[in-house]
């Protein structure tokens, strides 16, 4: 590990996706640093969940190199990946349905706190695991839903269980993808203080719609457009960025002519 | 619903549940004291643990497996062949020959587990389907090691006899299953109280989340393969001593889709859903048919029925009822229950009526269309005789469907009702 490398949580260099001859994700480098929470923006089919699929393990890069601490993670399953210390929700909730919040949320953490596959140990034993399952329960407030399955939560209660799940292990680097959709205004306000509450001190990526979130959220912003990133700075610079003003007026037409292939 | 009481260090009701089940392995045999009561008792043991291993897979980790016999099979004819070899002065004591059962459960599940557990759904029932028809066809293809059709027998009184126990009564082997039975069923319970069994629940409800906590999906399922081929080996091998023979079908793909089928009636949602399965499997296979020879076909019907309304099988019946119990509303709909139970009877009495009837002139025409149903005389060559059994059967199709519509209506107030008393708490 060298040094320069090791000073981003983050790495992406010239990151490429295709699918049968469409490229996708067409060459993007992010540099990341400890600490940071990027707000990922750009219109519907930029590309915005692919390169979080990419970045995850969901899918492999077709070329390109993803590196966390400066250790190439690339073309890993996601397991590793998870293990290296990153961990992601997703857009539609992904959580375990018959299972309970609390069970949910343990599932999140006993890989990280080394239980892996035993079966020689029983689960009410693991002091560890459960207190630390019951702070975080708390953390992100459904400690009264304990042993409610998670199929019964309403909406924004299985959205809070899923940023559970994903901040459980402790990774170090988090990847949301679209943690409100769906959600009220009111209720995203709320949520957004919570996001911000339980990833105090981790490097944080967003990837958002809703522009009220990513400008509340985030200390730096990326604009995604067509599998490319066309900005990468403070939300004021991006807010002035013509570009990123043409390319968001653009995108309704844009859309309807990808949308014609 | 069912985690609420793990937290607490000592738990008095699991006591007791586990206390009373000892008592009940130990003390049926002296309720039920016939040949014929030890028999079945026995087999019940057996098959409580060979559908309990099956439910790791399917209840537990949400794999459908239609090859469970390969595993319960080659553990009967391993475990049988070490009987043999005992003769000829392997120094093994008999009442340890289950374990060579469950180690060979464990060699076939590492070897055929590898190639079924990378994938899971449709695919791993594929190949666990194609892995039991391929071991059934080796069992006909090898008779040095499976016998043929003959298969392969032996005798297990051949070990030393210590205090009296030379495995010869059937009641002494009835109690070394009762041990095995007993010790393998807490087991498994233990099993779905630790990590890798939590995971393995994880994985059913949805397993791309679990490849982001850090789990590899298909070690998760591997593992648990392998120990549901332990049980399942331990089984077989029970079986081998309790026969004293075994033959090719206990490989076959016949016997897989009874533990299918029978742990999905006992109920997969629950650990103790396969304990009913397993009882039922054999009150069908040794009572059931002794009673008709259309028993077979009756399974069917009471499977398909059984998919259609209650798909949580009879352990989630009972859990569903148990919960009502609980909030003091089962008085509320038990008329509902009575009327159901007599319209089900209804129907089952016309229609056993038509398929004793079909079997009678299929099978037994030679002795005439006279048959003999619970003791009333029936002419098989006589409409009148087809025309009734089939307006008792209609009718009773009828009132349960009425029937059914206003229990459901009943059913869904009483939730309802649950969940205003319990402010939501408590759902189903």
């Amino acid at each position: 590990m060298s040094q320069t490398a090791a000073n981003f949580s983050l790495e992406l260099k010239d990151l490429r996706k295709s699918f049968g001859k469409t490229e996708i994700i067409r060459g993007v480098s992010l540099a990341v640093r400890p600490g940071e929470r990027i707000g990922i923006i750009g219109p519907n089919g930029a590309g915005k969940s692919t390169l979080f699929n990419l970045i995850s393990g969901r899918f492999a890069p077709s070329s390109g190199q993803v590196l966390l601490n400066g250790q190439r993670i690339d073309g890993q399953q996601p397991y590793e990946i998870n293990r290296a210390g990153l961990s992601r929700s997703f857009q539609i909730t992904h959580v375990f349905p018959k299972l309970s919040v609390f069970e949910n949320l343990r599932c999140g953490l006993l890989w990280s706190m080394g239980y892996k596959y035993s079966f020689w140990k029983f689960l009410v034993d693991l002091k560890d695991a459960n207190e630390r399952t019951l702070e975080l329960m708390s953390m992100i407030k459904l400690d009264k839903k304990r042993d409610m399955l998670a199929a019964n939560l309403t909406y924004s209660e299985q959205r809070a269980l899923e940023i559970g799940i994903t901040i459980a292990g402790g990774a170090p680097v988090i990847l949301l993808d679209e943690p409100t959709a769906g959600m009220s205004r009111s209720e995203s306000r709320d949520f957004v203080r919570l996001i911000k509450e339980v990833t105090v001190g981790k490097t944080l990526l967003t990837v958002e719609h809703d522009m009220g979130v990513v400008f509340g959220l985030a200390d730096k912003i990326a604009v995604v457009v067509y599998g490319e990133v066309i900005d990468f700075d403070l939300p004021e610079n991006v807010r002035a960025n013509p570009r990123v003003q043409e390319a968001y007026l653009g995108s309704t037409v844009a859309d309807a002519q990808s949308g014609g292939h | 619903m069912n985690t609420h009481y793990e937290y607490k260090p000592a738990n008095v009701g699991r006591w007791l549940i586990w206390t009373l089940f000892a008592l009940v392995l130990a003390g049926v045999p002296h309720i039920f004291t016939s040949g014929l009561g030890t028999t079945v008792l026995t087999q019940m043991g057996i098959a409580i643990i060979a559908c309990l291993s099956y439910n790791i897979l399917l209840g537990q980790g949400g794999m459908l497996s239609f090859g469970h016999a390969v595993y319960t099979g080659l553990g009967a004819f391993l475990t049988m062949h070490a009987l043999n070899r005992i003769g000829d002065g392997l120094p093994l004591p008999v009442s340890l020959l289950p374990l060579v059962g469950g180690l060979a459960g464990i060699g076939f599940a590492v070897l055929f587990g590898y190639v079924s557990t990378r994938k899971s759904g449709t695919t791993f029932a594929m190949i666990t389907l194609g892995l039991g028809e391929l071991v059934f066809a080796l069992s006909l293809m090898i008779p040095e090691f499976f016998g043929g059709e003959g298969g392969v027998s032996g005798n297990r009184v051949v070990g030393p006899v210590r205090a009296g126990i030379s495995f010869g009564p059937p009641l002494q082997v009835y109690y070394l299953i009762a041990i095995y039975t007993f010790l393998s069923v807490a087991a498994m319970f233990a099993f779905t109280r630790t990590p890798l069994g939590r995971m393995l629940n994880a994985v059913r409800d949805n397993p791309e989340r679990v490849e982001f906590v850090g789990y590899n999906t298909r070690m998760v399922r591997y593992i648990a393969f392998i120990l549901a081929g332990f049980f399942a080996g331990i089984a077989g091998g029970l079986g081998a001593l309790n026969f004293e023979i075994v033959t090719a079908e206990v490989v076959g793909t016949a016997r897989s889709g009874a533990y299918l089928l029978f742990t999905f009636l006992g109920g997969a949602t629950f650990f103790f859903g396969p304990i009913i399965g397993g009882i039922l499997m054999v009150l069908a296979f040794v009572l059931l048919s002794e009673f008709t020879k259309a028993w077979l076909l009756y399974l069917g019907l009471i499977f398909i029925f059984m998919v259609m309304y209650a798909p949580g099988g009879i352990a989630s019946l009972i859990m569903m009822n148990l919960r009502l119990a609980k909030y003091g509303r089962l008085r509320q709909i038990w008329v509902s229950y009575l009327g159901l139970g007599v319209c089900a009877l209804v129907i089952l009495t016309g229609a056993a009526v038509l398929i004793e009837m079909v079997y009678h002139l299929q099978l037994g025409s030679a002795v005439g269309p006279q048959l003999l149903f619970l003791g009333i005389p029936f002419n098989a060559g006589d409409m009148n005789s087809w025309f009734g059994s089939v307006f008792v059967m209609l009718t009773g199709l009828g009132l349960f469907e009425l029937l059914r519509r206003q229990y459901l209506r009943e059913w869904s107030d009483i939730q309802e009702r649950i969940e205003e008393d319990t402010k939501g708490q408590d759902l189903l």
